[in-house]
C-alpha cells in the first residue's frame, strides 16, 4: 500500500498552455513526474523550457490547463497559499540569482532565516553543512561578486537545498561552465538524488549533462513535448528533429540562410 | 495606447495596495525592523547633506531675487515674510521631494530593476518570500516617514539661507526681519508643507519601486526604468503639489480666514 502512494506522480501538468503576446510558448503540455527521479527537459533555446519550470513553481501562471503538486492544484493558488508548497521546492536559477547585497553565508541561510525557527548558530551549522556538500565551505564571508561563475552556481545550489526540499528545479545548471566545472554540477545533481532522494527537474541543452543525470529525458519543441523516453532511446532514435538536437547539427534552412547572407 | 495606460494604472494601484497592506502588517513585527533600518539609514541619514544644501540655496535664491523689488517699495524689512513663507510652504517641500526623487528614487529603481533582471525577485518568490513585503514595503515606508523629516531640515537651512542673504549680506535689521516672518508664517503653513511632503515621499517611493519591480530585461531596461521613474515622480510631485496647495489653502481659509501677506 505504501508503495502505491509513493508511485503517485509528485508533479502533474494537464494541458498547460501559455502565450506571451503573439508567441505561443507552451501549447497543451501534459506531463507527470515521478518521485525520486531526475527528469531532463531538453530543447532549443526559446522553446519554453524555462517557462515550463517557472509554471511549476508558480512564478508564471498558465493561460489554460492545470498544474498539480502532490495532490494539490497550485496554478489557482495565491502567493500566500503557495508558500508551504514552495518550501518543499528548491530552484536553481540560470544565473544563480544570488542576492548580491548579502554574503554567501547569508544567501544560503536566507531560506532558513525566513522559514525556520532555528537559532542563529543552528542556521550557521546548516549553512556550513550545505556549503560543504557543494564543496565550498569556508566561503561564507565572501560576497557573490567576489566568487567565480561556477562557485556562484554551487552556492545557489546550496541555497536551493537549504530547507531540504523534496523537489529541486535546475534551470540550465551547466550553461556557461567549463566541462570540468559542469561535471561537478552533474555529480552534485546525482548525489542529491541518491543521498537525499530529491526529485529533480533539469532544463538544459547540454546533452552530456542530460545523459549523465537523466532517468528520463523529455524534448520540448515549439511548446509541445515531442519525445519522452529513457536516455538510451535518444542515442538510437531517428526522428530528425531529435537527432539534430542530440548530435548538435544546424538544420538545412539555417545553413542556407547563412550561405545566402554571404 | 489608452488600454496600455489603463493597464499600467491598474497594476500600479494593485502594487500600491499590496505595499500598504504589507507596510501596515509588517511594521509591528520586530523581525521586520532589520529590513527597515538599513533603508532609513540610506534614505534619511545619507540624504541629509544634499537636502540641507538644497534648502540653503533655495532660501538664498529667493532672497536674492526678491530683495530689489522690496527695496524699490521701501519695504525690505518685510523680506522675511515672503522668503520664509515660500520656503516653508512651497519650495522647501517640493525641492526636497524632487531632490529625493533623484537621489533615492534613482537608487531604488536601479536596485530593484537589477534584482528583477537578474531573477533575484523570482528567487525570493520561489523561496516563498513575498518580494513586496521583503523589498518594497520597507523602502516605501522609509521614504514616507523620512521625506517629511528631511523637508524640516530643508526648511531650516532654507530659512538660514534667506537670513544669510537678507540680514548678513544685505544688511536688513534682524529684529524686524524675524518679526515680519513670525507674522506671516503660521504654524499651519509649516504643517501644510509637511503634510505635502508625506504625499511626495509616498509617491516617489511607490513610483520608483514600481518602475524597478516591473522593468524590462537587460541593462537597457533598467536604464529606461530609472528615467521613467524620475520623470514620473517629478510630474506626480508637481501635480500633487498643485492639488494639495489648493486643498490646504481652502482648509486654512476656512479655519483662520484670509490673511494678507503684506
Amino acid at each position: 500500500m505504501a508503495k502505491n502512494i509513493d508511485n503517485r506522480p509528485i508533479i502533474e501538468l494537464r494541458n498547460v498552455s501559455k502565450r506571451f503576446g503573439a508567441l505561443q510558448v507552451l501549447d497543451g503540455v501534459d506531463l507527470s513526474l515521478r518521485r525520486g527521479e531526475t527528469t531532463v527537459v531538453i530543447g532549443e533555446s526559446g522553446t519554453g523550457k524555462s517557462v515550463l519550470l517557472k509554471h511549476i513553481v508558480g512564478l508564471l501562471r498558465p493561460d489554460s490547463g492545470e498544474i498539480w503538486f502532490d495532490g494539490q492544484r497550485i496554478d489557482t493558488m495565491n502567493e500566500q497559499a503557495l508558500v508551504p508548497i514552495r518550501r518543499r521546492m528548491g530552484f536553481l536559477f540560470q544565473m544563480g540569482a544570488l542576492f548580491d547585497s548579502m554574503t554567501v553565508g547569508e544567501n544560503v541561510g536566507f531560506p532558513l532565516e525566513e522559514h525556520s525557527q532555528f537559532k542563529p548558530d543552528k542556521i550557521q551549522a546548516i549553512v556550513e553543512e550545505k556549503l560543504k556538500m557543494v564543496g565550498l565551505s569556508g566561503l561564507q564571508a565572501r560576497k557573490p561578486g567576489q566568487i567565480s561563475g561556477g562557485q556562484k552556481k554551487r552556492v545557489a545550489l546550496a541555497r536551493a537545498i537549504a530547507l531540504d526540499p523534496e523537489v529541486v528545479f535546475y534551470d540550465e545548471p551547466t550553461t556557461g561552465l567549463d566541462p570540468v566545472r559542469a561535471d561537478v554540477i552533474n555529480e552534485l545533481i546525482l548525489k542529491l538524488k541518491q543521498e537525499l532522494h530529491v526529485t529533480g527537474i533539469v532544463v538544459t541543452h547540454d546533452m552530456v549533462s542530460a545523459f549523465k543525470v537523466g532517468d528520463r529525458i523529455l524534448m520540448l519543441n515549439k511548446g509541445t513535448i515531442i519525445a519522452d523516453a529513457v536516455p538510451a532511446w535518444y542515442k538510437t532514435c531517428d526522428d530528425p528533429r531529435v537527432r539534430r538536437f542530440v548530435d548538435g547539427r544546424a538544420n538545412e534552412e539555417d545553413l542556407k540562410a547563412l550561405v545566402a547572407a554571404k | 495606447m489608452l488600454r496600455r495606460t489603463i493597464d499600467i494604472l491598474g497594476d500600479f494601484f494593485i502594487f500600491t495596495w499590496q505595499t500598504i497592506y504589507w507596510m501596515s502588517r509588517g511594521v509591528w513585527r520586530r523581525r521586520n525592523w532589520r529590513l527597515l533600518i538599513p533603508q532609513l539609514y540610506e534614505v534619511g541619514y545619507k540624504s541629509l547633506p544634499v537636502i540641507m544644501i538644497t534648502g540653503a540655496f533655495v532660501g538664498m535664491v529667493i532672497a536674492v531675487q526678491s530683495i530689489e523689488q522690496f527695496r524699490a517699495l521701501g519695504m525690505e524689512e518685510r523680506m522675511g515674510s515672503i522668503v520664509n513663507l515660500s520656503v516653508v510652504r512651497e519650495l522647501g517641500p517640493v525641492l526636497a521631494g524632487i531632490m529625493l526623487a533623484g537621489r533615492i528614487g534613482g537608487a531604488l529603481t536601479a536596485e530593484l530593476g537589477t534584482m528583477n533582471v537578474t531573477e533575484q525577485i523570482d528567487a525570493l518568490r520561489s523561496m516563498g518570500v513575498n518580494p513586496i513585503r521583503y523589498l518594497v514595503a520597507p523602502r516605501v515606508l522609509a521614504c514616507f516617514i523620512l521625506t517629511p523629516a528631511l523637508t524640516l531640515f530643508a526648511d531650516f537651512t532654507g530659512a538660514l539661507g534667506g537670513w544669510f542673504v537678507s540680514v548678513v549680506l544685505e544688511g536688513i535689521a534682524p529684529g524686524p526681519y524675524w518679526d515680519y516672518t513670525k507674522q506671516a508664517v503660521s504654524t499651519f503653513d509649516l504643517y501644510s508643507g509637511i503634510i505635502k511632503s508625506f504625499f511626495f515621499g509616498a509617491a516617489l517611493g511607490l513610483v520608483s519601486c514600481y518602475s524597478g519591480f516591473f522593468c524590462k530585461p537587460g541593462a537597457e531596461g533598467v536604464g529606461r526604468a530609472c528615467t521613467t521613474a524620475f520623470v514620473t515622480s517629478f510630474i506626480v510631485i508637481l501635480a500633487l503639489d498643485f492639488i494639495l496647495a489648493q486643498i490646504l489653502q481652502d482648509i486654512q481659509i476656512a479655519l483662520f480666514g484670509f490673511q494678507s501677506m503684506l
